[in-house]
């Protein structure tokens, strides 16, 4: 069914070298009606590298990655993935081209438990077909075990064990927050997309989830673009920042570079718009 | 040409009714989010009740018009009271099921109260032909259905008022976006949901006297009330100018169906037709005519 | 003290997906099921079958195929009765037109036959949901009953408008018609509710069922993650149509043998289902069979009681009846609303930890 998938590895499925281009975007516009969500952005995306989008309230941060995940379809502009100008997809294509995603706002399903929604994470790599699933035997046990191994070292990675049978309804902000990481890993993506992964966590939590997210970057390979407000969790975490206001792009580049960018630093003490 | 404007002119007037009772269901989703399934039964509950009263006591038809807008009102209570206050915040298709089980609930209570049987409504309301159009045109057009069409009128332009410029159809409105947050603002849940189950009830008892004058009070009264949903469909289940508009479409569509599409395909199309013109307009639009286009967010 | 699972420890992952994790409940279902299959039987009469077996049996079904759609899937659906009126009337046409047919293939391609019908029908899904989506499958329920009432073909011409089932044989006992045994027609509905209680379940724990229970539970996210909307819905669709499909074919054929359809499978009767399903629980299997159970059962013990024990009309009985049957679903509604499933489950972990509950 997803002839897009290596089932092979946990990295490099797409064969690029670490430092590669993996995702470009150039010059994407989006609106909704009369408002311009985003305007004329182009950035890209290397392999194996941490990418932070930052920026204000309402700057399009989260227009930027639903753009890239399918979601919401630019009206303006190109997106190339692995070297390739990707045609208007839906969300799950892009899903099965191997980018996976949090959000802002948890997005589990609440019905079920972590297992159950770590599994479905799984649903891309699982191919017995409706008759084999029937029965739950033979080659569709052998299958739904193989991948049940595979979530338990994730549950493992994230330290999530005790938590494993409950609904995910009942956890706690900060656990659901990492079983949606669970979840996203257990797609073995070659892009991970977080949005706002630290939003109302304690510092504790934080440093737990910083820590997380790099061992991610780092054992896995896997390419991360996050979304974040918390300045000293960017300035650590990632390679490079692009910044984006009112939907355009004001800054580009490594942390200490942007840090000292004056179209930054006015965007974020607030000189007036309307020049 | 005559059957023509005759066929549309009577689906217009069917279709005044349809809006009559779709009128009941926008009120309480656009004030509470609800889906209330139990609308249509509602419609053939204070018809009987009103039917009942004056069988049984032989009242003058005002009087017994003020009695079941009591009793109605009692039910808008009793209904908040024993159901919505302790469904707050559920999710809307937990709260459209219970007005599943709600619709049982009066149907149970109606006939045992006043008995199964059909009733008769007959209060003087005009009937018989409109005398200019049959004499000049050769078009017949009920009475009853023009006066349904003015009440309709009324009633709507009365509840547009309530709805934009009141401060209880503002209240009214917030508490449909949000439960919670209408609470947070120190709106009364309970006062606002008796307010509008209360005048739902009354759209309800009008629409129910005027089916029930037409056709007579039973049980397939709320069937015919059901169809209130395509209606709905069409018109977007916030829409008061879409209920109406809605209606009428409905009602023509279906007329003019039944004379001309109906009999190669051996009648009662009336049945569905409907339904299949609401599914297919699904498709091309689903918020409805007059609904606003919904972006999704994550 | 008896119902404990310490001491069960599970070296397997298989063994922890089990259906019935804790060895007694394992114990208490097969020898419910050997009760049902080897002692049942030999009791039954026409009355017991009649009354409450075959309405128990082939409801549940019903309810299971609605769960599936509505309980997992997150559709809701106002046309079961429509989609068992296609189960009916394909084995109708099955039944008189391949008079050799066996009635195991009728029973299955009927179910196929409404599956297909469920997924045109499940369509227009994609585009719209919620209530919109229940009005949609009104269409279904008017429609279809329209259509077997007012094309012949459907009903072979008949003069009344009603379909009746031929004698058909299975492995040589007579399975429909008037002079069939209950218990033949009993082990039949049995046997096929087993085996497919088995494979809902079996889907539902596999892949297909998180998929459904994802778009469920929130659409964008399983989206986002690669689940795909328009073929997880439609087979939710599909195999739900296929058990309604199914539960049609056996109140036609089996149980009552002549159907007229806008009396046996009208808008109550997708009502009817869809309570079961509500007061059983939404999402649970072994839910289906309990409020399929409560709602066959609760008219008759109320009918007795109420005619038998307090001489009240039988027309006000009936009254009653609906006005208790929408009680109890506000009632489940507010109290617990996932239904009798969820309190068998809390009654089951408090008799884990009776008698030390702390």
């Amino acid at each position: 069914m997803n002839a897009f998938v290596d089932p092979a590895g946990m990295s490099g499925h797409s064969g690029l070298a670490r430092g590669e281009v993996l995702l470009r975007v150039d010059n994407v516009s989006l609106s909704f009606g009369g408002v311009k969500a985003i305007t004329n952005i182009s950035f890209d995306i290397l392999k194996g590298e941490v990418r932070a989008i930052i920026g204000p309230n309402g700057a399009g941060k989260t227009s930027m990655l639903n753009v890239i995940n399918g979601f919401y379809h630019p009206q303006e502009g190109t997106i190339t993935w692995r070297g390739q100008v990707r045609r208007k997809m839906r969300p799950y294509e892009a899903a099965s081209h191997g980018i996976a995603r949090t959000f802002q706002n948890v997005a589990l399903f609440k019905g079920m438990t972590t297992l159950d929604n770590i599994m479905t994470g799984r649903g891309l790599k699982m191919r017995k077909n409706f008759f084999w699933q029937c029965l739950h035997w033979g080659p569709a046990l052998k299958e739904e075990n193989e991948h049940r191994r595979k979530v338990e070292e994730i549950i493992d990675f994230l330290e999530i064990q005790a938590i494993r049978k409950t609904p995910v309804g009942r956890l706690p902000y900060g656990l659901q927050k990492r079983v949606e990481l669970a979840r996203a890993l257990a797609m073995e993506p070659e892009l991970l997309l977080l949005d706002e992964p630290m939003a109302g966590m304690n510092l504790e939590e934080k440093e737990d989830m910083s820590r997380f997210i790099l061992d991610v970057n780092q054992q896995f390979g896997t390419t991360i673009a996050l979304i974040e407000h918390d300045m000293g969790v960017v300035m650590d975490l990632s390679d490079r920042v692009v910044v984006l206001d009112y939907g355009r792009k004001i800054a580009d580049g490594p942390p200490e570079e942007v840090q000292s960018n004056q179209n930054v630093i006015d965007a974020y003490l607030g000189v007036p718009h309307g020049n | 040409m005559a059957i023509f404007i005759e066929t549309v002119l009577s689906g217009l007037m069917a279709g005044v009714m349809y809006a009559l009772v779709a009128l009941g269901f926008v009120l309480i989703f656009k004030a509470s989010g609800i889906f209330n399934f139990a609308q249509g039964v509602m419609c053939l509950f204070a018809a009987l009740t009103f039917a009942g009263i004056m069988e049984k006591t032989s009242v003058p038809w005002p009087i017994a018009f003020v009695l079941t807008v009591a009793v109605m009102v009692g039910v808008a209570w009793a209904v908040e009271r024993f159901v919505l206050r302790h469904l707050v915040n559920q999710e809307p298709i937990i709260l459209f099921m219970a007005t599943i089980g709600l619709a049982y609930v009066l149907e149970g209570v109606g006939d045992i109260i006043w008995g199964s049987d059909v009733k008769v409504i007959n209060i003087g309301l005009p009937s018989g032909a409109v005398d200019v159009l049959l004499d000049n045109f050769d078009i017949y057009l009920d009475k009853l259905e023009v006066f349904a069409a003015l009440i309709a009128a009324v009633l709507v332009g009365f509840l547009a008022v309530f709805f934009q410029k009141t401060r209880i159809g503002r209240a009214l409105r917030a508490v449909a976006d949000d439960h919670q947050a209408a609470l947070s603002v120190g709106i009364s849940l309970q006062t606002i949901w008796v307010i509008v189950w209360s005048v739902a009830g009354f759209v309800a008892l009008v629409a129910g006297i005027m089916w029930g004058a037409k056709s007579g009070v039973q049980f397939s009264l709320s069937l015919i009330a059901l169809k209130a949903l395509p209606v709905l469909i069409l018109g977007g289940f916030t829409s008061i100018p879409g209920a109406i508009v809605g209606g009428l479409i409905i009602g023509v569509g279906e007329k003019l169906a039944e004379i001309y599409v109906g009999p190669m395909v051996g009648g009662a199309i009336e049945n569905w037709f409907a339904y299949m013109l609401a599914l297919a307009f699904l498709l091309f639009r689903p918020q409805g005519l007059f609904g606003e286009k919904i972006i999704e967010r994550v | 003290m008896l119902y404990r699972e310490a001491g069960q420890f599970k070296s397997s992952y298989a063994a922890d997906q089990a259906i019935f994790p804790i060895a007694q409940d394992r114990w208490a279902v097969w020898a419910f099921l050997a009760v049902a299959f080897l002692v049942v039987p030999f009791f039954v009469n026409d009355y017991w079958t009649n009354a409450i077996l075959l309405p128990l049996l082939i409801y549940g079904m019903a309810a299971l195929g609605l769960n599936i759609l509505v309980g997992y899937c997150g559709q809701i659906s106002l046309g079961t009765g429509g989609f068992m009126a296609v189960g009916a009337y394909a084995s109708y046409k099955l039944m008189t037109s391949f008079p050799e047919l066996n009635m195991i293939v009728v029973v299955l391609l009927s179910g196929g036959i409404t599956a297909a019908v469920g997924v045109m029908f499940g369509l227009p899904s994609l585009r719209i949901k919620g209530f919109y989506l229940a009005v949609a499958t009104l269409a279904a329920q008017f429609f279809l009953v329209w259509l077997f009432n007012k094309v012949g073909w459907f009903y072979n011409y008949s003069a009344t408008g009603q379909i009746n089932a031929p004698d058909r044989f299975l492995f040589g006992f007579q399975l429909t018609g008037a002079s069939a045994q209950p218990w033949v027609k009993y082990l039949f509905c049995l046997t096929l509710l087993t085996v497919f209680a088995l494979i809902a379940k079996n889907l539902v724990r596999g892949r297909i069922g998180r998929n459904w229970m994802a778009i469920r539970d929130m659409d964008i996210a399983a989206e986002l993650i690669g689940v795909r909307p328009l073929m997880t819905k439609l087979s939710a669709f599909a195999v739900s149509s296929f058990y309604i499909g199914m539960a049609g074919s056996l109140l036609f054929a089996v149980y009552l043998g002549a159907v007229e359809v806008g009396e046996s499978f009208g808008i109550n009767v997708s009502f009817l289902v869809l309570f079961m399903v509500i007061i059983g629980g939404l999402g649970s299997i072994v839910g289906s069979f309990m409020g399929a159970a409560f709602l066959v059962l609760m008219p008759i013990l109320l009918k007795n009681f109420m005619v038998d024990g307090l001489g009240l009309m039988p027309v006000t009985a009936k009254h009653v009846e609906i006005l208790l049957m929408g009680l109890l679903i506000i009632f489940f509604l507010i109290v617990e609303p996932h239904g009798l499933a969820r309190l068998w489950q809390i009654t089951k972990e408090k008799l884990r930890m009776w008698p030390f509950p702390y």
